[in-house]
């Protein structure tokens, strides 16, 4: 699997995301500059979290819109996978990718915690390490991930169980309690209508060493490299 | 262009007094033009020129095998080893964030993660110490809404963890709030750059961003009293841009990477003014400006305006002659100004002109280093020596400490902070070990085996009774929660907030202060390579508590050794590390329970410090100790009930038992005593810690063991108390949010 | 020409911010507040000329930019020729 990470003025994560490959795999990924029109024959582009144009206007909103965005665009539409994460999520929203808006936080602040999450499907090349139900203790670290769409969407996305993941207690269960940020649905994260492109506001990149309290989230970037492997494979030996 | 007539009126508008006119008219040889004025009296201010505090801080130790840069520059340096070295500061911004305390916070952070990565660190760790008024106090909820939020946006939106602080309440600050920054920053050991403007004919780059009237006189409004006219003075706030923060962190970080820069300074306090002749007068030379291609945001502005402004996001590089396209280069790829605004001489003058004119010519090193010193009168407070009796036999104790536990638990100064914290971004940049809730926060170094430990400490209660005692106590607390990490303490900086110098009972508490903190820094070997004054923090002459605090920092040489604060297992032995002696003395339990805030802190003895730290190192060392927690703030019910508490909230309790043999019961549990923790460990290792601790004298009684769901407490074998630890989590975490949820 | 350009959230959407400010008016003494939807406005200048088809340039800003149609609605007006 050949990563890539883009790069936006005011991203912030993009150490981090870059480090996640490094540490799982020992293999570097790319670094694509948002004004790049190159992804470097990348099979998965990572959107990093962080504040790209310092959330002014809308989160996501002035990155959606540079040039990098039109090759990840051709990139998923060739059937390429994309993983956005936090703010890389609401960039994925803002250009389209996904369906849906990540509004304020229901506290109107910043929350930054571990969260607890389910797994809805294991059906996607990001969760197919997973067992449909399995819980994962991965941190937030948003001011706006309050998952919002209309209902047709939302009936949309439950029938297609493009739901991928939600917040839940430590026990399983969807609960307000547990929703810090007041979701819809307590949405957590979503994938696209192939199931390539995969936006979460939780961090599984931070949540992938002991060291760190959680490595949970490893399993997100281990199922994409397996499936992707898989793909490659399959490819050369048909 | 029309500019005021220079007199001693408008000097003395400016701040400056008669002596200190007289001074600058002797150095200069005439009057002063306008700008020169404004110069003048921004770097004689207190501010910039500590000179009612330079005579005292020349005593702090400030050298040790490890310190690579001591005070004097934007921030400190030690070495950590394997090449890698630390960069770390602390400083105030509290009158800008009472007067508008989202964007006076937001600011305070920006300025001291400016000030870490001029040296050519990339920060790493945020950390806040805060002090507010009273609870009650109308302002307050909003204060602490506002500070926190600006703290919060700009650290998040930069990309740095915060990691830990303190917050503290007292009615002492109903009217001057306190907002202490620190950050942490890592580098390459051979790797620091400094603010050197040498080589004459080196290019002066203007870096970041735009000019505008922002914060004009911000460093002589921090060297005056506050009145209820303050409010006024509004306009003269800045306003915070992380993102363009973060552009220029990037930017000059990567152009540290070429071969291309002499000196850089943060423009800071005092804007171009500051930047401008400190670095000039470091490297002895001149330097030439034109303020007409200083880049402006605003138009109409004037010399004045422009040497003043405390625009944010700003930087002054001296780039190697010939590099120039470099600078460029690097700083339109992120997309801001880099302007060459002048040159470096060897006149040993600052002249700058305007549209050709030259409108300042003076001497840079009278003005950046021999500012006028003052060794001002210093007198014991009236009523000092009354404070410091406390008379205890007319105080009942109580038969029953469930009820003085739950208060305690849920009080402003006690309670869980995680309503502040969960503001703050603790795990980008995937280092964060431990983060806040823990003694100190602990922050690994990727690529090395190390983590780097940080802790802020100061308890001002302490300070008021007796600021000598209660700054050792400080450099000691901090000392001790780094230890508790595992980690050995390497060194401090500081942030000395005091009430106005040229009242003598000010004086004498900092000179006492400063003292205080040198002694026990230097029996700690831990000493100051950097800090920070904060003098006149008064409201219609009320003065704050003396309040030094202090900023640990700590090394951990490998991080699989690190030590957490909480209980872990049950059936561990709990171990008390210390003697309890039971000293009430200025303790949180006095204050809260009593309404008595008398008495002499408790007494430190810096050898046994010193004993139990190195004790501690070595419990993490051999890996015998399952936990480690200070006992400080609350006394020994409060620290267990703390070890009580796990981060995911999986609780765990304790049986404790202790003897009271015929001493009160309200000190046993909730005196101060320094120089105590409480320990955890297995069964089998118990023995093995008393045997360390016996062989260092220093002493340790096994309290208990740990046990699910409650804390159960006996003196003397006697059944005291059962409080279930989810009620008793319920108080401590419901206490903070109480207080901000008034409007 | 000078524009000013609107963009609010759609009905529907819970605007968060909003309910805090109507609840913050009513704590302090306006009991009279139903509800309050907080927006923001754009003031642009440009080179164009008020003629036909600038209003519609106005409305492209907001289309590509400066609102997200998933959650907000726009209004543009000229302020000043």
């Amino acid at each position: 699997m050949k990563t890539a990470v883009i790069e936006f003025p005011g991203s912030n994560c993009d150490h981090d995301a870059y480090e996640w490959p490094l540490r799982l795999f020992g293999k570097p990924p790319e670094r694509i500059w948002y004004t790049s029109r190159d992804l470097k024959k990348a099979d998965l582009v990572i959107i990093p979290g962080g504040f790209s144009y310092g959330d002014y206007l809308r989160c996501g909103a002035m990155a959606a819109r540079s040039p990098v965005m039109e090759e990840v665009k051709a990139h998923a539409e060739r059937g390429g996978y994309v993983l956005g994460i936090c703010n890389g999520f609401q960039i994925l929203c803002e250009s389209g990718f996904l369906p849906g808006a990540l509004l304020k936080n229901r506290t109107l602040s910043f929350l930054c915690r571990e969260v607890v999450l389910r797994c809805e499907t294991a059906d996607s090349p990001f969760t197919g390490a997973l067992q449909k139900g399995s819980l994962m203790r991965v941190p937030i670290a948003h001011g706006d991930g309050n998952y919002y769409c209309d209902e047709k969407t939302l009936r949309r996305l439950l029938g297609e169980e493009r739901v991928a993941f939600r917040y839940v207690s430590p026990e399983g269960r969807v609960c307000d309690e547990w929703n810090f940020n007041g979701s819809m649905d307590a949405i957590a994260g979503i994938l696209s209508e192939n199931r390539r492109v995969l936006g979460m506001m939780p961090h599984p990149e931070r949540a992938s060493e002991a060291l760190l309290g959680s490595s949970d989230g490893a399993a997100v970037l281990r199922s994409a490299a397996k499936a992707i492997d898989e793909k490659n494979g399959a490819a050369k030996n048909g | 262009m029309v500019e005021p007539k220079v007199t001693v009126e408008l000097a003395a508008a400016h701040g400056l007094n008669a002596e200190e006119w007289a001074r600058l008219c002797t150095i200069l040889g005439r009057v002063p033009t306008y700008p020169e004025l404004g110069i003048f009296s921004v770097m004689w201010s207190e501010h910039c020129s500590y000179k009612s505090s330079r005579i005292h801080l020349k005593k702090f130790p400030t050298s040790g095998p490890l310190v690579l840069q001591g005070p004097g520059e934007n921030a400190g340096v030690v070495d950590i080893g394997d090449g890698w070295a630390v960069c770390f500061k602390m400083e105030s911004h509290n009158h800008p964030s009472y007067i508008e305390p989202y964007q006076g916070a937001a600011t305070g952070v920006g300025g001291i993660l400016r000030d870490v990565f001029t040296m050519g660190a990339r920060p790493i760790a945020n950390l806040n110490a805060l002090a507010f008024g009273q609870p009650s106090h109308p302002k307050t909820p909003h204060l602490i809404k506002g500070v926190v939020a600006g703290i919060g946006d700009y650290g998040n939106c930069i990309g740095v963890p915060t990691v830990g602080g303190q917050v503290f309440f007292h009615p002492c600050y109903d009217g001057n709030i306190l907002v202490n920054a620190f950050t942490l920053g890592l580098l390459r050991a051979d790797k620091i750059f400094r603010g050197y403007a040498s080589g004459a004919g080196n290019p002066v780059f203007y870096v970041g961003s735009k000019t505008g009237r922002d914060g004009i006189h911000g460093a002589t409004m921090a060297s005056a009293e506050f009145s209820d006219q303050t409010e006024q003075k509004r306009p003269t706030v800045q306003v915070g841009d992380p993102f363009t923060e973060k552009l220029l962190l990037e930017a000059c970080l990567e152009l540290m990477e070429q071969d291309a820069i002499v000196g850089i300074q943060d423009m800071g306090a005092a804007g171009l003014t500051s930047s401008s002749f400190e670095m000039a007068g470091r490297a002895g030379s001149g330097i030439r400006m034109e303020l007409d291609k200083v880049p402006m945001r605003e138009t109409g502005m004037t010399p004045y305006e422009i040497l003043l402004s405390e625009s944010q996001e700003r930087m002054l590089i001296v780039a190697k002659k010939g590099s120039e396209e470099k600078v460029k280069k690097v700083f339109s790829k992120w997309g801001l100004d880099a302007v060459s605004i002048g040159e470096v001489t060897e006149t040993g003058r600052a002249e700058i002109f305007w549209h050709g004119e030259k409108v300042v010519d003076m001497p840079v090193a009278p003005v950046s280093d021999q500012a006028p010193m003052y060794d001002r009168p210093r007198k014991q407070p009236s009523g000092y020596e009354e404070q410091r009796r406390l008379d205890l036999s007319a105080l009942p104790d109580f038969r029953d400490p469930e009820d003085a536990l739950m208060r305690m638990m849920g009080c402003p100064n006690l309670s869980s902070r995680r309503w502040v914290y969960t503001q703050y971004d603790q795990s980008v940049r995937t280092n964060t070990v431990f983060g806040p809730g823990s003694d100190a926060a602990l922050v690994r170094i990727k690529g090395t085996k190390k983590a780097v430990a940080m802790s802020l400490d100061v308890n001002p209660r302490y300070c008021h009774l007796d600021p000598y005692e209660g700054s050792r106590l400080a450099v000691a607390e901090a000392a001790r929660n780094i230890a508790c990490t595992g980690a050995k303490p390497l060194a401090i900086t500081d942030c000395l907030n005091f009430g106005n110098p040229e009242r003598d009972h000010v004086m004498w508490e900092f000179a006492a202060s400063v003292e205080g903190l040198s002694s026990a820094c230097r029996e700690l070997e831990t000493p100051v390579v950097s800090g920070n004054v904060s003098f006149y923090n008064e409201t219609n002459g009320e003065g704050i508590f003396p309040t030094p605090a202090v900023g640990m920092v700590g090394l951990l040489d490998d991080v699989d050794m690190r030590v957490p604060s909480s209980f872990q297992e049950l059936g561990d032995v709990v171990i008390l590390l210390g003697r309890t002696r039971g000293h009430l003395g200025g303790s949180e339990y006095l204050s809260l329970i009593h309404n008595i805030e008398k008495g002499t802190p408790p007494p430190l003895d810096g050898a046994k410090e010193k004993t139990l730290i190195e004790l501690l190192q070595l419990l993490a060392k051999e890996r015998l100790a399952h936990s480690m927690h200070d006992c400080s703030e609350g006394g020994l019910m409060v620290a267990v009930a703390e070890c009580c508490f796990r981060p995911r909230g999986d609780d765990l309790g304790a049986s404790i038992s202790l003897q009271a043999r015929g001493k009160r019961l309200d000190g046993l549990l909730f005196g101060e005593d320094a120089t105590r923790v409480v320990a955890s460990c297995s069964p089998e290792s118990a023995q093995r810690i008393f045997d360390l601790a016996r062989e260092r004298g220093v002493e340790a009684t096994p309290i208990g063991t740990v046990i699910p769901e409650k804390l159960a407490l006996l003196i003397d074998g006697q059944p005291m108390a059962t409080v279930s630890i989810s009620e008793l989590r319920a108080r401590w975490e419901a206490g903070f949010p109480s207080l901000v949820s008034r409007l | 020409m000078k524009a000013r350009v609107h963009v609010f959230l759609k009905e529907g959407v819970l605007d968060p911010q909003g309910k805090a400010v109507a609840n913050a008016l009513k704590t302090l003494g306006f009991e009279e507040i139903l509800s309050v939807r907080q927006g923001k406005f754009f003031d642009i200048e440009t080179s164009l000329l008020p003629k036909e088809g600038s209003e519609e340039r106005l409305r492209e800003y907001c289309k590509k930019l400066l609102a997200n149609p998933v959650i907000e609605n726009f209004k543009v007006e000229v302020v000043e020729p």
